[in-house]
């Protein structure tokens, strides 16, 4: 089953307090060499059948109005991904 | 005014209230938590509050609508983000925004501040506090803009103490729309103090262009009834500055203004 995925990521511009959160606790376990971390979502949108250019179209604008909220985030990417 | 209204339950107004004609309609969604103490606060401010259900798009010819707080379908996907989708907010939107006649003036309070942001009715959104904890705490705010139907009884520039409860409380906006925010003087509520979220110019609440939508992240309805409110120079729990916010949309629509 073919799977429409949909990364959403905090603007460059935004400050990223989840983000600055993580970079923070990681030297507590032993990860350094880590200057900052950004942290975003993925969607997985599952497709029974064929990836149509319709249904990838309708991804993207889904993406943009819904998965994300332009004043805040940005889409990243919107791929095809097999046997997920 | 203790001793008449019962703390939970009996909402109506009495008939013989002159006041009683400004119905305004209170949203319950899914997840939200103020409903029952906004309409309260309606009802303390001499309106009639209506409750209004997430899944009906029927407004019942209310005059005004509060969004109250919450959290909405769980905050899912981003606070607000869900609810906006909902068919009661098709109506509110398109009365709120719509162009001819006066517009149907609409208060989103914290998770219904988000709800409006989401749903374009204002500009900008709301992240996580810049801290990552849940605030609560009595938060002072200075009202900036009295020409709403929201504040037109409070004083320009008058200091209030109400409670604020949240955790994506930080008002975040592109640079263009917060100038033409400030010089257009929709920055209706602005926190006094040191930032409790870290918002963009201490933004505590905003306005749209027309001035009927306002949104604020604090809670003006926890603080209508001495007793139950934030502490003030009279005492503990005695403030009630929240009130203003009610009795002010009450006088805007039964015609007074002072």
């Amino acid at each position: 089953m073919p799977t429409i995925v949909v990364e959403v990521m905090p603007k460059p511009e935004i400050l990223d307090p989840q983000g600055k959160a993580i970079a923070n606790a990681l030297p507590h376990l032993g990860f350094t060499g880590f200057s900052s971390v950004r942290q975003g979502k993925r969607f997985e949108l599952n497709i029974d059948g064929e990836v149509t250019d319709e249904l990838l179209e309708s991804a993207r604008t889904a993406a943009a109005e819904m998965l994300s909220n332009p004043v805040i985030e940005d889409v990243v990417s919107v791929t095809v991904a097999e046997g997920l | 005014m203790t001793a008449e209204t019962p703390l939970i339950g009996d909402h109506t107004v009495p008939e013989t209230s002159p006041l009683a004609g400004a119905r305004i309609g209170i949203v319950t969604f899914p997840g939200t938590l103020d409903d029952r103490d906004a309409a309260r606060a309606v009802r303390l401010g001499g309106g009639t509050p209506v409750p209004l259900w997430h899944a009906n798009d029927a407004l019942h010819g209310v005059d005004a609508v509060i969004l109250p707080g919450g959290f909405s379908y769980g905050d899912y996907l981003r606070a607000g983000a869900i609810a906006r989708f909902a068919p009661v907010m098709n109506t509110i939107v398109a009365e709120a925004g719509a162009a001819a006649g006066s517009p149907l003036p609409v208060l989103g309070i914290c998770n219904g501040f988000q709800i409006l942001t989401e749903a374009h009715l204002l500009p900008g959104s709301m992240i996580k506090n810049d801290h990552l904890k849940f605030t609560c705490r009595d938060q002072v705010l200075r009202v900036e803009n009295t020409e709403t139907a929201w504040t037109s009884q409070f004083t320009q520039d008058e200091l209030i103490t109400v409670p604020m409860k949240n955790q994506d409380g930080q008002y975040v906006v592109d640079d263009a729309t917060l100038h033409a925010l400030e010089d257009q003087g929709r920055v209706v509520f602005r926190y006094v103090g040191a930032s409790p979220n870290g918002s963009k110019n201490d933004i505590a609440g905003v306005a749209n262009e027309r001035g009927n939508v306002v949104g604020l992240m604090p809670h003006p309805e926890h603080a209508v009834e001495a007793g139950y409110g934030p502490d003030d120079a009279t005492g503990l729990r005695e403030g009630t500055d929240g009130l203003t916010i009610f009795t002010s949309v009450v006088s805007s629509l039964t015609g007074g203004n002072a």
